[in-house]
């Protein structure tokens, strides 16, 4: 339940910042184990290189892809915000961020399909 | 205008200890407040209830509670507007209470005085008045946020004062912000030095949930967003 106050679409901007960045943070000692992998020499990497062609995991990528891309963006949002003249445009930022995120996703995986 | 409708309340009644919500069925009027069916529970009800209102036209910034969950100034808000379902009125979020509606706000005005937001004149009564151009842009951003009442709203609203105790708070900034765009002033520097400084503008979280929740329509996000922009130029330039 999320609070009365809180119902508000800039909120959520942060809320979704937060959120994919903390999900990022968990990830990335997976991408550091993969890298690692390289290490151990050329098989190592492509056996798991050719597990990563099931579908399954084809859409986890994507979801991995919208939470880099939504997070970068809504980064790009905030630092604009911050540090360029205001605009009253705010909400439509945050929705262009997310939007564009979602955009980039989807041209992930239909470029994975 | 009578009526035989009631509007179902709860109103939340205790002090820094604890407490509890309270239900009564208030007669429904036309055009009624919040602040109206506060002072019905009160007349009528439950004489001890304490709660704070001055003005009653959106001035004075006094009577300002949470309505279903959501900071308001209950003088001028509509009973028809506080969302569906019984009303639920309590204290401000963020502030120490003191008894039922009211607040302590001692520590919102001391930060407000940590941020800044004392005058310092630069000139004596004994000088001629200034001239303010009103269409230069300093003077067109501290007008932005000069309108400011006091009411705390966006105070109550802000997660960053909730999650941090020492945070001046959107309000706190507002001022100072409107202070460093007055050419009258001459406190500039130690203004923004303290604005910028533990508790300051770089706590905030650019929620936007104070812009979202101010009854007049003030956008303190673009106040912290300016004393940012301002202190990072003044510590390049080793300013501050």
């Amino acid at each position: 339940m999320i609070a009365e106050h809180r119902q508000q679409p800039l909120w959520f901007a942060f809320a979704l910042h937060r959120i994919s960045g903390l999900l990022l943070a968990l990830f990335l000692p997976a991408h550091f184990y993969v890298l690692g992998l390289a290490l151990k020499g050329e098989a190592a990497l492509d056996g798991f290189v050719a597990w990563t062609d099931n579908p399954m995991v084809k859409l986890a990528e994507t979801v991995l892809v919208f939470l880099l891309a939504v997070h970068m963006f809504g980064g790009l949002r905030v630092m604009a915000l911050e540090m360029l003249p205001w605009s009253s445009r705010q909400k439509t930022f945050a929705a262009l961020a997310a939007a564009g995120a979602f955009g980039v996703a989807v041209c992930f995986l239909l470029g994975a399909l | 205008m009578a009526s035989t409708e009631t509007i179902d309340v709860e109103i939340w009644q205790g002090d820094a200890n604890g407490g509890a919500y309270r239900a009564y069925a208030v007669p429904a009027q036309r055009s009624q407040t919040i602040l109206d069916v506060v002072t019905w529970v009160q007349q009528n009800a439950e004489p001890d209830l304490t709660y704070r209102f001055a003005c009653r036209v959106g001035m004075c910034g006094s009577c300002a509670m949470t309505v279903n969950g959501k900071p308001r100034w209950t003088c001028r808000t509509h009973v028809s507007k506080a969302g569906d379902g019984p009303l639920r009125i309590a204290p401000l979020r963020n502030l120490p209470v003191i008894k039922d509606l009211v607040c302590d706000m001692t520590e919102f005005f001391d930060k407000w005085v940590g941020a800044g937001g004392v005058f310092k004149p630069s000139t004596t009564r004994d000088d001629p008045i200034p001239a303010i151009d009103p269409s230069t842009v300093e003077r067109a951003a501290a007008s932005e946020a000069i309108e400011c009442i006091n009411c705390a709203i966006c105070y109550s609203a802000c997660d960053a004062v909730a999650q941090n105790d020492g945070y001046f708070g959107p309000a706190a900034l507002n001022r100072s912000w409107s202070l460093i765009n007055d050419i009258r002033d001459a406190g500039r520097t130690e203004r923004l030095s303290a604005a910028a400084g533990t508790g300051g503008c770089f706590n905030c979280h650019s929620q936007q949930g104070c812009a979202s929740h101010c009854p007049n329509l003030l956008n303190p996000t673009l106040s912290i967003a300016g004393l940012k922009r301002a202190a990072v130029k003044a510590k390049v330039r080793g300013e501050i």
